[in-house]
């Protein structure tokens, strides 16, 4: 490597002193960092594929217009960085107030890769190129160290096994949501930032640039409308479908698990649900379905029983219910699918048939338990005092 | 009660211990496909009602899904009812149309009377080591007992079982809250029938001294003249008094149907035993 050097210097400089100073353009810099396997001192590269540069986005400009501070040859062994935002002032300026801001951790390389091959943006051999996206920022969102430094959750793993991830890496599909679609590219904002698209009452806004009809049933919900009135406490897209590892929610992971996820809030609805035939069937899985949550109460455009359009408004019941129970009539929906049979009060038949039920098992096995046992104690005793008598086994 | 002749035309052995025959062969079959169903519908029904409980989800997952789950405890619950059925018309055919006695009273009878209630306090005393041992006549009270539990048992847990199968349609004559009642119902007494019949059950007819490890009994049909007068005393003197005791004799079981039954009845002891222990688990678990 060291020969190489040596010589690649040699002739850069026989080539420097050849030509007119005048003329000097990137050939003269070819000369040297056309050899690819050119490093510096550190062992980083500082070669140059001639052709991909030339291909590239910026194959049209000089060399000089980038390392502007190299005026002569032989230059020194330090240059300045090249500062991209000289020309890209906008995204300069996104990236300042991002969570990137810190130009020597996240260099523009870093998303952008090789500074001498950038690519426009819808040509597949970029970093940025849609389905090249995720890859990209999984070299650090997909590294459990680094997620651990930085307290973040390592999300790549999560979402390439998401819905979104499975459309974009199998199916190769442009408008599947990749991580710049929800989080935006140069000024990218915590979460927590008000102004940040993943912020909680900007997730409906970002979610429906893609998935517009849902987010216009949302806003129709309760949900929507608490969340749209400052109420952060109620569920956006998110909460339910968590941010990163989207499952299709016809599916039976997702059916499993989003029961628990609105009882999460509704803690008083799960815990009669739970004692249901729904729950207790639901929560085995399977491949016949029982009711979850928004098979009843539909799923974004959730609303009160009060309103006639909610699915569970009584004069809807004996077709939502009839979505599964072929021949569900008036008398069948009276059927009360959160029924308390601890509540005296709002569940009167059901808590004294609960009640009798238990006092008869508690009985029966009460009294019998005590005969058995007293039982067993008698019969051992008199087997014992009434030796060789050989027990009763008709064998 | 029925034709107690052994379904055998092999005359009895006098050579040693003389058998007497205690249930007919329909009546082991009886047994045999109540149990059998039982365990069925216990195993299947277990997971439903604890559902929350890893071994019911790893049960599920094993066997596919809470489908296949619900299938079987529909399957074992068609054949009971159907066993239900033809004991039931079996015993109004016996009574009615044979004009059997001694089927809805007497000392035969599955029919609690004066002396049952005087057996249950008899015996009572006898524990505690305060009185003799009741005289027992063909069926003691907790056998009585037994019988109408799974009777009653059936009725509840099948009527309550139907109507969550074919719920729309009893809610054409059914309030609304009893939908939701049919579930407490079905699961409670299910529950109960698990508990007595996986140790009540086990223990008084099989696992006590008198019949340790198993009463053998109700597979082979017979039962030792000793175990006879020892067991049921009141109904032996009766027998002989009668001078019918040579119309009751049996055959010394054959050892393949001792070998098959014991087999037949460990696996089904241990499998209560199991469901038992799970049952418990998940009870006090959760």
């Amino acid at each position: 490597m060291k020969t190489a050097f040596s010589i690649a210097l040699a002739l850069g400089a026989l080539l420097v002193v050849a030509a007119p100073r005048i003329a000097q353009a990137e050939v003269d810099c070819l000369g040297c960092h056309g050899d690819k396997s050119l490093q510096d001192a550190s062992g980083h590269s500082i070669g140059v594929d001639a052709g991909t540069f030339h291909a590239s986005l910026h194959g049209s400009l000089k060399c000089g217009d980038c390392h502007a501070t190299i005026k002569d040859y032989p230059h020194p062994d330090q240059v300045t960085p090249v500062k991209c935002e000289s020309c890209h002032t906008g995204e300069a300026e996104g990236l300042a107030g991002s969570v990137h801001a810190n130009r020597a951790e996240h260099p523009c390389t870093s998303c952008h890769g090789d500074a001498h091959a950038i690519f426009p943006k819808s040509d597949p051999r970029s970093a940025v190129y849609p389905l090249n996206i995720p890859h990209t920022c999984g070299n650090c969102h997909g590294n459990d160290a680094l997620a651990k430094k930085h307290g973040l959750p390592n999300v790549y793993p999560l979402y390439i096994d998401s819905i979104h991830g499975f459309a974009l890496s199998k199916e190769g599909l442009l408008v599947a949501a990749n991580c710049q679609s929800c989080h935006g590219s140069h000024h990218i904002l915590s979460h927590n930032d008000p102004q940040s698209p993943t912020y909680k009452t900007n997730i409906p806004k970002t979610c429906g640039t893609c998935h517009a009809g849902i987010t216009a049933n949302y806003a129709g919900g309760v949900h929507g409308k608490a969340v749209a009135s400052g109420d952060l406490h109620a569920p956006v897209c998110s909460d339910c479908h968590t941010a990163h590892a989207i499952l299709q929610p016809t599916e039976a992971t997702f059916r499993m698990q989003s029961t628990p996820i609105c009882g999460s809030c509704h803690k008083d609805k799960l815990s009669t649900y739970r004692d249901t035939f729904h729950s207790q069937l639901g929560s085995l899985g399977g491949y016949v379905e029982t009711a979850r949550c928004w098979d009843c109460h539909g799923a974004h455009d959730v609303l009160p029983a009060s309103d006639p359009r909610s699915p569970i408004a009584p004069a809807n019941l004996v077709a939502t219910c009839g979505k599964c129970h072929a021949g569900a009539n008036a008398s069948f929906v009276q059927y009360q699918p959160h029924a308390n049979a601890h509540n005296r009060k709002l569940n009167p038949a059901l808590f004294y048939t609960r009640l009798f039920m238990n006092l008869l098992l508690a009985g029966v096995l009460t009294f019998f338990m005590i005969h058995t046992i007293l039982w067993l104690i008698r019969s051992r005793y008199q087997q014992i005092k009434t030796r060789p008598a050989k027990g009763g086994k008709n064998g | 009660m029925a034709d107690l002749k052994q379904d055998t035309s092999t005359a009895p052995s006098h050579a040693g211990e003389r058998y007497f025959v205690r249930f007919t062969r329909e009546q082991r079959y009886l047994h045999a496909v109540l149990f059998t169903t039982f365990l069925g519908l216990a195993a299947t029904g277990l997971p439903m009602r604890f559902s929350e409980s890893f071994w019911a989800r790893k049960f599920a997952s094993g066997v596919g899904g809470f489908g296949t789950i619900i299938f079987f405890h529909k399957f074992f619950a068609v054949v009971l009812t159907l066993a239900f059925l033809v004991h039931v018309k079996d015993v109004f055919t016996r009574a009615l149309v044979h004009r059997e006695k001694g089927i809805f009273w007497g000392k035969t009878s599955m029919v609690a009377n004066w002396k049952d209630v005087k057996d249950i306090f008899g015996h009572m005393r006898w524990f505690l080591g305060l009185g003799p041992k009741p005289q027992f006549e063909r069926y003691a009270y907790w056998e009585k007992f037994d019988y109408w539990a799974v009777f009653w048992g059936m009725i509840v847990i099948g009527f309550s079982g139907y109507a969550m199968w074919f719920a729309p349609f009893f809610a054409r004559f059914l309030p609304g809250w009893a939908l939701n009642a049919v579930l407490v119902i079905h699961s409670e007494e299910g529950l109960l029938a698990i508990l007595f019949i996986f140790s009540i059950h086990f223990v008084n007819t099989h696992l006590r001294p008198d019949s340790f490890p198993m009463d053998m009994v109700i597979f082979t049909g017979v039962e030792s003249e000793e175990e006879f007068k020892t067991k049921r005393p009141e109904e032996y003197q009766r027998v002989a008094a009668q001078g019918k005791l040579e119309s009751r004799l049996g055959i010394k079981p054959p050892v393949w149907l001792l070998n098959f039954s014991k087999a037949v009845g460990y696996t089904a002891i241990f499998i209560g035993l199991l469901l038992l222990v799970l049952t418990l688990s998940a009870y006090f678990g959760s």
